[in-house]
């Protein structure tokens, strides 16, 4: 049986170690720095002033969620392991999985709804579809960072490490289509062994990362929304990766001794 | 502290685990990147923009953006690549890179090597006179480049004033101790009655032993681009 109450009581206690961290009046402050911002921008923009508007402030809050989020998890369970509560929690009558998934479900709650704190201020400036479609990705997107960051903690249990890996996983997921198709237009048409041992690793790196590239994208803010192909298939994206992040987590969460 | 085997681990774990990367790599496979076509590629942003986007340190973007650039209408499968492209949005980024890094021998190196390799005599010419004008920027740095420029102006566009104008250029503004002197030399390679492959064969010699050319791509591009030569010429009845 499921130890659905102790799940809830976790998730809940995480949320509320979130508030009492302040990080929605972070959240907060963000989206005012964020708003003078754009301000600013239409003052000095000759033309396309909504435009430039609309893809710097999208562009500056999506970054400032996903370090917010990836900062908050890492410090957060690392305080956790330092006190011992961890062991605490551990140490009640219910699984270990039970454990991971009170924790992911207080985090992705507090994910979500920065995600749709920040998606409020776009609702000045950008198209009602095309912001829905952007607020939704930020959740999912959120989501995957939130089971990596919980993945990275768990496996490497200090904060610069895991901070450092959630960022070079973030870095790398975006840009992974670009490297691929840098890598795909060498030259020569001769390739050596290195060369097709290089495309090859590249390839196999891109197959176990997200399309973050294709995700929270500033044109649908701009221009049209996602069709529904697009929109599911990022949804699928992401409910696959986030189960797969997970289960990764739990694996090593179970095999670890604490 | 040593960990658990992975025996101790839940088998309805490893089962999602294992499902959920098949899943991944599934999804990820028929989703295959699709390399950018040459509609695709936009003006380049402006200075100021790039200014900002390089924090200060423009080299390393003006690598990225050249191979950037380079990824645009070239497939394994095309048959002749680049030729789709707008020459004039190439030339745009081809002079915001040489702008970010001016002593970069890239930019020139694709304009003359990649660009000018197409079929179409307008973007052809577009692209010697791009290498022709940048030249007069750094000539003792810039000079192999217009030195292939006069080449394919004497034997693909047939061209021999265009030809000695930049064989000419050479000789005049070029004067640096490192320019080799068949370089110097250059308008008389123009003048004689050689073939493309001789011409080639000098030229891309030259380079090799002036021991200005140290990068091994860079080598082994050239050396593949005189056994094409070759290789056209031995086609050709």
């Amino acid at each position: 049986m499921i130890p659905l109450h102790f799940i809830t009581t976790l998730a809940g206690t995480t949320v509320l170690e979130a508030v009492r961290n302040r990080l929605f009046w972070l959240a907060a402050i963000v989206v005012g720095v964020a708003l003078g911002l754009a301000q600013f921008l239409n003052q000095v923009a000759i033309t396309e002033s909504l435009e430039i508007q609309v893809a710097l402030l999208a562009a500056l809050l999506r970054v400032a969620a996903v370090f917010i989020v990836a900062t908050f998890i890492i410090t957060s369970m690392v305080r956790e392991a330092n006190d011992k509560v961890t062991e605490l929690m551990l140490s009640q009558p219910a699984p270990r999985s039970s454990y991971f998934l009170g924790k992911f479900a207080g985090y992705a709650f507090v994910a979500v709804s920065l995600a749709v704190v920040f998606a409020l201020p776009l609702a000045l400036f950008a198209p009602t579809a095309g912001l829905m479609a952007w607020a939704a990705s930020l959740v999912c997107e959120l989501l995957i960072v939130t089971s990596v960051s919980l993945f990275c903690v768990i496996s490497l249990t200090q904060v610069l490490s895991a901070f450092a890996a959630t960022t070079a996983f973030y870095f790398l997921s975006r840009s992974m289509a670009a490297m691929q198709v840098i890598a795909g237009a060498s030259l020569t048409s001769e390739h050596t062994f290195a060369d097709a041992a290089i495309n090859w690793i590249v390839d196999a790196i891109a197959l176990i990362l997200p399309s973050l590239d294709r995700m929270t994208r500033i044109d649908w803010l701009v221009n049209a929304g996602p069709g529904m192909d697009e929109t599911l298939g990022l949804l699928a994206q992401s409910a696959i990766y986030v189960v797969l992040i997970a289960s990764a987590a739990l694996f090593d969460l179970h095999r670890k001794n604490y | 502290m040593a960990e658990r085997p992975p025996s101790d681990v839940p088998k309805a774990v490893l089962a999602i685990l294992a499902g959920a990367l098949a899943l991944q790599i599934t999804l990820k496979m028929s989703h295959p990147v699709t390399p950018p076509a040459a509609s695709d590629l936009h003006p380049p942003p402006s200075q100021a923009s790039l200014r900002l986007a390089s924090l200060g340190d423009p080299i390393p973007l003006a690598k990225v953006l050249m191979l950037y650039l380079q990824s645009f209408d070239y497939q394994a499968l095309n048959r002749i690549p680049y030729q789709a492209l707008n020459y004039d949005t190439v030339r745009q980024w081809l002079l915001r890179v040489l702008w970010l890094d001016p002593r970069g021998q890239y930019p020139l190196l694709a304009a003359s090597r990649l660009y000018a390799e197409v079929p179409d005599e307008t973007k052809v010419r577009q692209m010697l006179e791009f290498v022709y004008e940048q030249f007069a920027g750094d000539p003792d740095r810039r000079w192999p480049w217009l030195a292939h420029a006069a080449a394919i102006a004497k034997h693909r566009l047939d061209d021999l004033p265009l030809a000695k104008r930049y064989a000419a250029a050479i000789q005049q503004h070029a004067t640096g101790p490192n320019v080799p002197l068949w370089a110097k030399q250059m308008e008389v390679f123009i003048l004689e009655d050689m073939n493309e492959l001789e011409t080639a064969r000098i030229m891309i010699g030259g380079f090799l032993s002036s021991g200005t050319i140290h990068d091994p791509a860079e080598i082994r591009f050239l050396d593949q681009r005189l056994r094409e030569i070759e290789a056209r010429l031995k086609s050709q009845p």
